[in-house]
C-alpha cells in the first residue's frame, strides 16, 4: 500500500571514501570534485556510490538538496568523469566481438537445469536460502525495484516505429497498465512489507555493497545517454529473457520459507509477465531497433554482456557472504 | 496494442515458442474452465509444459546442464 512518506526523497547516503564524500558535500553546497583520483577502482564502493548519488538527482533527488542541481553543469561534469571510468572498465571487461545480438540473447535463453558450480543466486535461494537471506536479497534489489522500469523509460524518445511501440507496451505493463496498485514497483513494496522490510525509497542504499550499486548504475548510465540506446535495449532484453525462470525459483524460495502472499505474488507475476515481455522485446524492440539502426548490433551485445557481467559480480558477492553464514549487507 | 474493432486480431506464431495474442484474452479448456488475461499481449503455451498453463512460463526453452552461469540473476522488469 502506498503511504505518502514512502515517496519522500531519501536522505543522502553515508560516504564511503573521498569521492562519495566530495559528491555529498557538493550536493550540500561545496564545489564539486574537479578530478577523479586515478587509483579509485571503477567498481569500488566509493566511485559507485558517488555515481549512484549523482544519478539519483534524475529520479527522486534527496531531502535538503535543491531539485535544480540535476542540471548543474559542474555536477554533470563530475558525473561524466565517473561515467567515463565506469564505462571504460566495462568496455575492457566485456567482450563484444565474434557474436551478434541475436546470438548473445539466444545464449541466455538456454535454461540451466541445475547449478553445479553454485554460481546462481536464484538456485541457491530456492534450494537452501533462509528467510533472512531472502530479506537481504529483497533489500538490495529494492534499489532498483522501487523504481522498476523507470531507467528504461528514458530510451522511449530514442526509439521509433516497431521498437518504440513494443517498448512502450512493455513499459505500460510495468507501470500497472493504468492501475496504480499494479505498478511493479508497488508490488515490490508489498513484497517488502510482507518480509517486514522498510519500504521507503532509498532506505537500503547504505546497506548495498558496490556490486549492487553497479547493477543499478548500469541502467541509469544506459538510460540517460542516447548514444547508449543500443546498450539500454540489450540490457532490457537480457533482463526480460532471464527473468521468468529466475522469478519462478525465487517464488519457490519465498513459499518454502513461509513468506506471505504479496511476496510470492511479485515473482509469480514476473514469471508470467516476463514470458510475454521477452517475446515483445526480442521480436519488436531489439529486431525493430536493429532493422532501423543495424550498426547498433555491437552495442546491443554490449548491453546484454555488461548486464550478465555485473550480475555475476553481485552473485559472487552475495553467495560468498551467505555460504559463510555472514550477511551480504554492509554494516552501519 | 489492443486490437481495434475494425481489423482482425493478430496472433503471432513461432515454431519454438508461445502463441502471442493481443489481449485481453479468455482461454477455455476442455473442461470449460475459463482463464482470463487482460495483459496487452498474452503468450499462450503451445508446448504444454508450462506450470502456468494456458500461459507461457518459458518452459519451452531448450534446457541443458551447463556450468558457470549466473545469468538468471538479472533482476526482473
Amino acid at each position: 500500500m502506498t503511504s505518502p512518506s514512502r515517496h519522500r526523497p531519501p536522505q543522502l547516503p553515508a560516504p564511503r571514501g573521498p569521492l562519495s564524500a566530495a559528491v555529498r558535500a557538493a550536493l550540500l553546497g561545496a564545489p564539486p570534485p574537479q578530478n577523479i583520483p586515478e587509483d579509485s577502482p571503477a567498481y569500488g564502493d566509493d566511485l559507485q556510490l558517488a555515481l549512484y548519488t549523482l544519478y539519483e538527482l534524475h529520479y527522486r533527488g534527496f531531502r535538503d538538496v535543491p531539485d535544480t542541481l540535476e542540471w548543474d553543469s559542474a555536477l554533470l561534469a563530475c558525473r561524466a568523469a565517473l561515467e567515463d571510468r565506469f564505462l571504460t572498465a566495462l568496455r575492457e571487461d566485456v567482450p563484444t566481438t565474434g557474436t551478434t545480438a541475436t546470438a548473445a540473447l539466444d545464449e541466455l535463453q538456454v535454461e540451466p537445469t541445475a547449478d553445479p558450480d553454485g554460481t546462481s543466486v536464484s538456485f541457491f535461494l530456492r534450494d537452501e536460502g533462509t528467510l533472512d537471506q531472502l530479506r537481504e536479497y529483497a533489500a538490495l534489489r529494492s534499489l532498483y525495484h522501487l523504481k522498476e522500469a523507470d531507467p528504461h523509460a528514458w530510451v522511449i524518445p530514442r526509439l521509433h516505429g516497431r521498437a518504440k511501440a513494443g517498448m512502450v507496451a512493455v513499459e505500460f505493463d510495468e507501470f500497472g497498465a493504468g492501475r496504480p496498485d499494479e505498478i511493479h514497483a508497488e508490488l515490490f513494496a508489498d513484497l517488502m512489507t510482507d518480509l517486514k522490510l522498510e519500504t521507503a525509497y532509498g532506505h537500503y542504499v547504505d546497506a548495498a555493497p558496490a556490486e549492487a550499486l553497479a547493477t543499478v548504475n548500469l541502467m541509469s548510465l544506459f538510460g540517460l545517454h542516447r548514444a547508449l540506446r543500443g546498450a539500454l535495449v540489450g540490457h532490457f532484453a537480457a533482463v526480460e529473457v532471464t527473468s521468468s525462470p529466475g522469478s519462478r525459483r525465487l517464488a519457490e524460495a519465498l513459499r518454502r520459507v513461509g513468506a506471505g502472499p504479496a511476496a510470492v505474488r511479485f515473482y509469480t507475476e514476473h514469471v508470467e509477465a516476463d514470458a510475454v515481455h521477452e517475446q515483445v522485446v526480442r521480436q519488436d524492440v531489439v529486431a525493430g531497433l536493429l532493422e532501423s539502426e543495424p550498426e547498433l548490433d555491437a552495442d546491443v551485445v554490449f548491453g546484454v554482456r555488461a548486464t550478465t557481467y555485473l550480475e555475476e559480480r553481485l552473485a559472487a558477492r552475495l553467495l560468498g557472504a551467505w555460504r559463510q553464514e555472514a550477511t551480504a549487507l554492509r554494516g552501519p | 496494442m489492443a486490437a481495434a474493432a475494425d481489423r482482425p486480431r493478430r496472433i503471432r506464431v513461432q515454431r519454438d515458442g508461445p502463441l502471442l495474442i493481443e489481449g485481453p484474452v479468455e482461454v477455455v479448456d476442455e473442461h470449460g474452465e475459463v482463464t482470463v488475461s487482460d495483459r496487452f499481449e498474452v503468450a499462450v503455451c503451445t508446448c504444454r509444459r508450462s506450470r502456468l498453463y494456458p500461459w507461457c512460463d518459458t518452459s519451452h526453452r531448450r534446457r541443458e546442464r551447463r556450468t558457470g552461469t549466473a545469468a538468471d540473476e538479472g533482476g526482473r522488469t
